[in-house]
């Protein structure tokens, strides 16, 4: 309310209430410093596309443009480009999906298929079963929409078969209305873990037999270390999963092409609702991504990322168990990009963070992942985008930073802060 | 004239102080379009950047350490490359609360009673019992800061003892040591300090209200969830008291150009010291330009005469 002072935004009245928490955080200050060289950031999520053949996407960049310019500049079609479409037919093989072409929604980013599908799905108040933790940009859409999210335990294996049946039996007891069930199966950011063939069939028939739609986010099944990817849980079900995926890992994150496999009735709405969002998604990115599919050796590149990742993934894993204090715990990724770290008992990670940032190291605090204050224990490692050395300098500032926490706790007995941390406590895309 | 505002750095307020720098050099553009205004981060390629091209003046705007505790300022002197703003000396003393809330003390001036203990006394003397001598001489409720450090980070307010030591952990995540100072309830305000053609002058006061307790980081840097008034819901003799001390702070400290002093005016309209800063905050929600803003003077014309009178030192 104004008594005649100045708050410097006039529009602070005609916020939406969701905007509430659309705030300044010290959190994210201390991400901007993570950007400097001198700190080894094992927070942000950034692929690293340094080991992409970049000549030949400038050649495939310049093609397009002399060769298709008038249509890769122009509009296209809100479902997405159908030669692109066909194509991610057989990337999606790699995970043991099939489908047809017009099953197909390309995306701005899976990101954006995220927001699309809730979009369609769900009413203020509706209840979205979600991992625990999860991924911070689905509960990023889940909250905007206005959703319950209700978080289920993982273990080494990811979502708890029993934790998903008793919280869908507690949501109908309640009288709730779950539409959808939200795993990342393969990889998990940012548990790290992977879900096994007999885990996922479990989660699969649990979901059917409640008849609740399962929206199954794969952005990193193609870069496990050991293997053949995991198959799909969309591969034995067309009807009752939403498939997610994105060419953000796998070739370029600056491209923002992603997609949606989805049931007939329902791509029919998200081709509706991303018209009414962005008209379509960017046709120049869409057919580079295209171009680069039919005339590169993609499978290669996926090959050389693994190889990339795997190596620093290692690097991470044997640091930590090197040079980690007792009592603290790790997951241990066979793909993807992170770690779940879980700090000795009584440590906060979101309270230790400026005195990780100010010894030139930084992670993401658990917290981020969540939507109820869990996760005070645990860190996001991610080992994506820093060389090996980096990633073993950052693990010795940390263990460091942590030795130090112990000590402070010993002497006042507590971890907690007295100040609620306000704000995002997650870093924007562009943090490596 | 080539002028470099030096911004970023690596303290916890960077992105605070690029906010800033990027706001003043475009002011300083605006105000002197034949001027070289440059916007460089302090980091390793700085001294090659200033060897390569020599600027005629520096305006530092580093927030937090590094930027307000004299040290790149002692760098900028040794190079013999004219800065606006204090000394590295003077920084050192104003960046230092126990130290400058000790001069200030010592001048007469009103500051709130107050203890500095690092964290190695807690530990090696057991935190509860020197906890418990803290609250015997100052009492409750009381404000726990880091002693270097702005913007709040790591600031609290206690009001039961059993909270303090969640309060102590909060400030010592930004600094080794940390300032427990009684609390004075009352007005809070801000005066902004600067010297023209030999005059130190003060701007009106900026009194802040914001929606919680505490004038936190949220509270600073989001718009619309503080109010600000300015000038300050004061009378004509407590708005003189108020910019007397912040004058005096700057003088006694031996500060140079500008500043901008916090203070408390209690219920008898008596002003508390509380800290200065050597480099205000000049974001969009920043005190300092909403009181220029509030004297109808342009942001542009205070920093170029300011530059211009520190690279003809």
């Amino acid at each position: 309310m104004t008594t005649g002072g100045s708050r410097l935004d006039p529009w602070v009245d005609s916020y939406a209430a969701r905007a509430n928490a659309m705030r300044a955080s010290e959190i994210r200050a201390l991400f901007a410093v993570a950007s400097r060289p001198e700190v080894v950031s094992l927070a942000g999520g950034m692929p690293y596309v340094q080991a992409l053949p970049v000549e030949m996407l400038t050649a495939t960049a310049q093609r397009l443009l002399v060769e298709r310019g008038p249509v890769a500049l122009q509009y296209g079609s809100g479902q997405g480009d159908v030669t692109l479409r066909e194509q991610i037919l057989d990337v999606v093989g790699e995970v043991g999906v099939t489908a047809h072409p017009d099953d197909i929604v390309v995306t701005t980013g899976s990101q954006m298929a995220l927001d699309l599908v809730t979009r369609v799905f769900c009413d203020p108040g509706d209840v979205v079963i979600v991992e625990a933790p999860s991924y911070v940009g689905a509960l990023g859409v889940f909250r905007a929409f206005e959703c319950e999210v209700i978080h289920v335990a993982m273990d080494d294996e990811g979502l708890v078969p029993q934790a998903l049946q008793e919280a869908l039996d507690q949501a109908a007891a309640a009288g709730k209305r779950v539409k959808l069930i939200y795993t990342i199966p393969s990889f998990h950011n940012p548990a790290g873990v992977t879900q096994g063939p007999e885990r996922r069939a479990e989660i699969l028939s649990i979901a059917q037999s409640a008849g609740v739609l399962l929206l199954e986010d794969d952005p990193y099944g193609l870069l496990g270390f050991e293997g053949e990817p995991p198959r799909a849980i969309r591969a034995d079900d067309a009807e009752g999963v939403i498939y997610l995926g994105s060419f953000s890992k796998t070739i370029a994150s600056g491209l923002r092409v992603g997609w949606a496999i989805a049931p007939h009735g329902v791509r029919e709405k998200l081709v509706l609702a991303s018209e009414a969002a962005v008209l379509c998604p960017s046709n120049y990115a869409q057919m580079t991504v295209s171009e680069y599919l039919a005339t590169q050796p993609w499978r290669e590149q996926i090959k050389t990322f693994r190889e990339v990742y795997r190596e620093r993934r290692d690097a991470l894993l044997e640091s930590l168990q090197a040079l980690m204090p007792e009592g603290t715990t790790w997951t241990i990724p066979a793909g993807g990009f992170y770690s779940w770290l879980t700090l000795p008992e009584g440590l906060d990670a979101t309270a230790m963070l400026p005195r990780a940032v100010a010894n030139l190291v930084a992670y993401v605090p658990g917290t981020g992942f969540y939507v109820d204050g869990q996760g005070r224990q645990n860190l996001r490692l991610s080992y994506c985008y820093p060389e090996p050395d980096r990633i073993r300098e950052g693990v010795r500032r940390l263990a460091a930073v942590i030795e130090g926490e112990l000590e402070l706790v010993e002497t006042f007995g507590t971890s907690h802060v007295l100040n609620r941390v306000t704000g995002s406590s997650v870093p924007a895309p562009d943090l490596a | 004239m080539h002028v470099l505002v030096l911004a970023g750095g690596l303290s916890a307020e960077r992105d605070v102080s690029l906010r800033s720098g990027r706001r003043v050099a475009d002011a300083l553009r605006t105000e002197r379009p034949d001027w070289e205004v440059q916007v460089a981060d302090v980091d390793a390629s700085l001294l090659t950047l200033l060897g390569d091209h020599r600027p005629d003046c520096i305006v530092p705007l580093l927030h937090g350490a590094a930027g307000e505790d004299g040290a790149l300022r002692d760098v900028l002197e040794s190079l013999g490359i004219p800065f606006v703003g204090s000394g590295a000396a003077a920084c050192r003393l104003a960046f230092d609360k126990p130290i400058a809330k000790e001069l200030v003390s010592g001048a007469g001036l009103r500051t709130p009673d107050s203890v500095a203990i690092p964290q190695s006394t807690f530990r090696e003397l057991g935190a509860a019992s020197v906890l418990e001598a803290v609250v015997g001489r100052i009492g409750l409720p009381m404000v726990v800061k880091p002693t270097r450090g702005g913007s709040a980070l790591g600031a609290s307010i206690v009001h039961r003892e059993s909270d303090l030591p969640a309060a102590m952990v909060g400030a010592f995540a930004y600094a080794d040591s940390v300032l427990m100072e009684q609390f004075i309830a009352g007005t809070e305000v801000s005066i902004g300090v600067f010297e023209r053609d030999g005059d130190v002058l003060a701007l009106s006061g900026v009194e802040i209200v914001p929606e919680g307790e505490l004038y936190d980081y949220s509270a600073r840097y989001t718009a619309g969830t503080t109010e600000f008034f300015c000038p300050a819901r004061l009378s004509e003799d407590q708005e003189m008291q108020a910019q007397a001390m912040a004058l005096n702070v700057h003088v006694l400290l031996g500060l140079r150009d500008w500043s901008r002093t916090d203070l408390i005016i209690d219920s008898d309209g008596q002003p508390w010291f509380l800290e200065v800063n050597v480099a205000p905050g000049m974001t969009e929600t920043s005190l300092y330009p909403q009181a220029l803003s509030a004297a109808d003077v342009s942001l542009g014309s205070v920093m170029a005469e300011l530059t211009e009178a520190a690279a003809a030192r």
